[in-house]
């Protein structure tokens, strides 16, 4: 054991760069990328934060739906999440499995997002657009639960819609996209060059610094100074 | 990025695809629909593609079929998690039961190569007694092979795929020299070093695919860490790599985008062919012999949609078995905040392993073994982990902030066969008008035993290495086996020791489907003996005028 822990240096300190000017796509032209990642990574950023398959109510309640499940306080940074899943929908681009007790996933989303607008009004006297946070919040709650039970959702028990096509559809956008890798400290792209050094705290000069908040000690409730 | 692979095939016109180069092409025989080739082999991942090359290589005339296209990944294959997802089985299939599985990513593939392409090139034997579990330890069924036999053929595919792996391994019998040394082991890899060292059993560095020097067209691993999204500089040894070519190189034929959606089977009781789908149209190829290697859905899938007048229940399935006894692995896992930074992107995902409970029986409540190993998820992966706990909103992205200080242990764990675990077809139909899966699997008592066995070791080891924060990931499986058994009995199992059918004397099963039970290893290292086994086989019974 001794010997394993030996080969730990000590941190490195240097400033983080600031998502968007600095992180992972500052490597774009280093050897960091090819062409063929250069390609897929243009066309996400690239993104516009707008419905190309969704209609206009059904991309309203997406668009709040991903803000209460993926929240996003940087606005220099911000993520397109709604549109990244419309493009899942309108590519028809599917996971190779569903739970049987879903529909597909278009129809899947057609009807839970329906469901979820319709029990908003009869919950709160709104569409889930409309809501407050905290009133998003209880119901994506209530969803997660399997509370949710109007006869909108037909069959489809919402827990299950929530855990296999929300979280999963939702967060998958999310964190395919770089602005998201500098938020949590991921190195990105990473051919032809690829990386040296793996050892405990060892930190190749074309890694991003780790994010201040993902420290172990969790300062927020021990506030330990670390 | 030629994107024109997965719309237009690249294995025709006398050539087929230079894996080694952008733009390449290697000269490639071609057989004509009419011509009867020896064997038409269906599927070209770790089973198929090993006995195409294999028999080629014995001078017969084979003929391979993939639904998926045929990669170049210098100049085809990203560095992104989401855009790789053409390398999976992304067509619908239904799951349930009580555990619905989760399928494409972590077990299907759909590519010249198969799952291969995207393995995470753990390269692991079974435990010798595996092969007679029943009789051995009480369990499961018995193998009809002989564990040293499979020793042999074990040592044959680890030349193959140039395995890198530790100079003395800590378990089992005596096993050769891997062929490359092993990789340095990454943070990840040692948190599990560590974890292990403190409650007393042994760790190695995992025998891995992945090249630790340079070897014929293929450089050295450069530790990209992107290997479960394909390997954009083949140092991953995959069949893709490996076997293919060398499979072309010896006069097969290799069609890729082309489903095999039907076997024919004439008034004579023997395969004759199979019907494809391949360029917008149906095409028939006439075969001697027919062999099935789709993996353990589309292998019972292919059999049950080719029923016919005299084998109503599919082919193969006299015994009732075809579709049945499917077994996956649990993967479950456990996870921690390490002090240091531990950025386990770099590098494979899975540097170091125990097998300690593969190989200890005293002090289980189960039958059965697991491994566990370091583990590496990219960010697309590691949320879907953290949202399989439920987490989203500020929750979720307090957790994700943690990403560079995460480790984790994952278990590859036994289950054991139940008929009731099966690949059915249901009433949904896909693009070609084929029945899509239904695929039904519940654990059973022993594997929960297991599992919480597993999760309580895991969740110790990194306590003792230092985590905190620690939480375990209670539903996660991988690897599809069973659903086509092999065994020594036509009403015990679907086909013998050779993989031969017991009902239609010409027709074969080669991949993971033959599995009578599944062990606490990733299976592919022993899918690719079991293929050359059953080629050397072919062989001796041909030369027999038995074939």
């Amino acid at each position: 054991m001794s010997g394993i822990r030996r080969l730990r240096a000590a941190p490195a300190a240097r400033p983080r760069a600031a998502a968007g000017d600095g992180g992972v796509l500052a490597k774009r032209h280093t050897p960091s990328w090819d062409e063929p990642t250069r390609e897929v990574i243009d066309a996400r950023v690239a993104t516009a934060d707008a419905a190309r398959f969704l209609g206009p109510t059904q991309w309203r309640t997406l668009v709040a739906l991903c803000a209460c499940v993926v929240p996003q306080h940087d606005a220099r940074a911000r993520v397109p999440v709604a549109a990244l899943v419309d493009g899942k929908l309108l590519d028809d681009r599917r996971d190779g499995f569903r739970d049987a007790r879903l529909p597909p996933l278009r129809d899947a989303w057609a009807t839970g997002l329906a469901a979820l607008d319709a029990d908003s009004r009869r919950a709160f006297g709104h569409p889930f657009a409309d809501l407050d946070d905290d009133a998003r919040r209880t119901m994506v709650e209530r969803m997660q639960r399997g509370e949710l039970t109007g006869r909108s959702w037909h069959d489809m028990p919402s827990d299950v819609f929530f855990a296999k096509r929300v979280l999963h559809d939702v967060c998958s956008a999310y964190y395919s996209h770089p602005y998201t890798w500098d938020a949590i400290g991921f190195g990105g792209p990473a051919n032809p060059r690829g990386y040296v050094r793996l050892g405990f705290d060892r930190r190749d000069p074309w890694e991003p610094d780790a994010p201040p908040a993902g420290r172990a000690r969790d300062t927020r409730e021990d506030d330990d100074g670390r | 990025m030629a994107a024109d692979a997965q719309h237009e095939p690249r294995g025709r016109n006398g050539r087929a695809p230079d894996v080694f180069r952008r733009g390449g092409w290697i000269p490639m025989r071609e057989y004509p629909n009419d011509d009867e080739v020896d064997f038409a082999i269906v599927g070209t991942g770790a089973g198929g593609a090993t006995l195409a090359c294999r028999l080629a290589e014995a001078g017969f005339r084979v003929v391979a079929f993939d639904a998926g296209a045929w990669w170049r990944p210098l100049e085809d294959f990203a560095s992104d998690e989401t855009h790789q997802a053409k390398l999976y089985w992304t067509d619908e299939r239904i799951v349930d039961g009580d555990n619905p599985l989760q399928l494409g990513s972590n077990n299907s593939g759909k590519a010249v190569g198969g799952s291969m392409v995207h393995f995470a090139m753990v390269s692991l034997r079974f435990r010798p007694e595996w092969f007679a579990a029943r009789t051995k330890l009480g369990y499961g069924e018995d193998w009809p092979l002989d564990w040293r036999e499979m020793w042999r053929y074990y040592t044959e595919v680890e030349h193959t795929l140039g395995i890198s792996g530790p100079l003395r391994y800590p378990w089992g019998p005596k096993r050769p020299r891997y062929p490359y040394r092993a990789h340095e082991v990454n943070a990840a890899g040692l948190v599990l070093a560590r974890g292990c060292e403190a409650l007393g059993i042994p760790w190695t560095p995992t025998p891995l695919a992945t090249l630790s020097a340079p070897r014929g067209d293929a450089h050295q691993c450069v530790y990209r860490g992107f290997c479960v999204s394909g390997c954009s500089t083949n140092a991953k040894q995959s069949t893709l790599v490996t076997w293919i070519p060398r499979a072309v190189r010896a006069g097969a034929e290799i069609r890729d985008l082309a489903m095999v959606g039907r076997i024919e089977v004439g008034a004579d009781g023997r395969a004759s062919g199979v019907h494809f789908h391949r360029e917008g149209r149906w095409q028939f190829q006439r075969a001697r012999h027919v062999v099935v290697a789709g993996y353990a859905i589309e292998t019972p899938r292919l059999l049950l949609m080719s029923a016919n007048g005299r084998f109503p229940d599919g082919l193969a399935n006299r015994s009732g078995l075809v579709g049945r006894n499917l077994m996956v692995q649990t993967n479950q896992a456990a996870w921690g905040t390490m002090d240091e930074e531990i950025r386990w992107y770099k590098g494979p995902p899975s540097l170091a392993l125990t097998e300690h409970w593969n190989y200890t029986d005293e002090g289980k409540d189960f039958f059965g073994g697991y491994c566990y190993m370091s583990q590496g998820p990219l960010p697309v992966v590691w949320a879907a982990t953290q949202t399989s706990r439920g987490l989203w909103g500020d929750a979720l992205v307090r957790e994700m902030a943690k990403y560079d200080y995460q480790a984790g242990l994952k278990m590859v764990g036994e289950t054991l066969p139940q008929e009731r675990n099966r690949v059915t077809l249901a009433d949904e139909k896909d693009a070609l008008g084929l029945p899509v899966a239904r695929v039904t699997w519940s654990m059973c008592d022993n594997d929960r035993r297991l599992v919480r066995h597993a999760l309580d070791q895991m969740s110790r080891a990194l306590a003792a290495a230092g985590a905190s924060d620690i939480w375990t990931q209670d539903d996660d499986t991988c690897h599809l086996n069973g659903t086509a058994r092999m065994g020594f009995t036509r009403e015990t199992s679907v086909v013998d020791a050779d993989c031969r059918s017991w009902d239609i004397p010409n027709l074969w099963i080669c991949d993971g489907s033959v599995f009578p039970t599944v062990g606490g290893v990733n299976p592919s290292l022993t899918i690719q003996a079991v293929a050359c086994r059953t080629a050397d086989r072919i062989r001796a019974l041909a030369a027999r005028g038995e074939l």
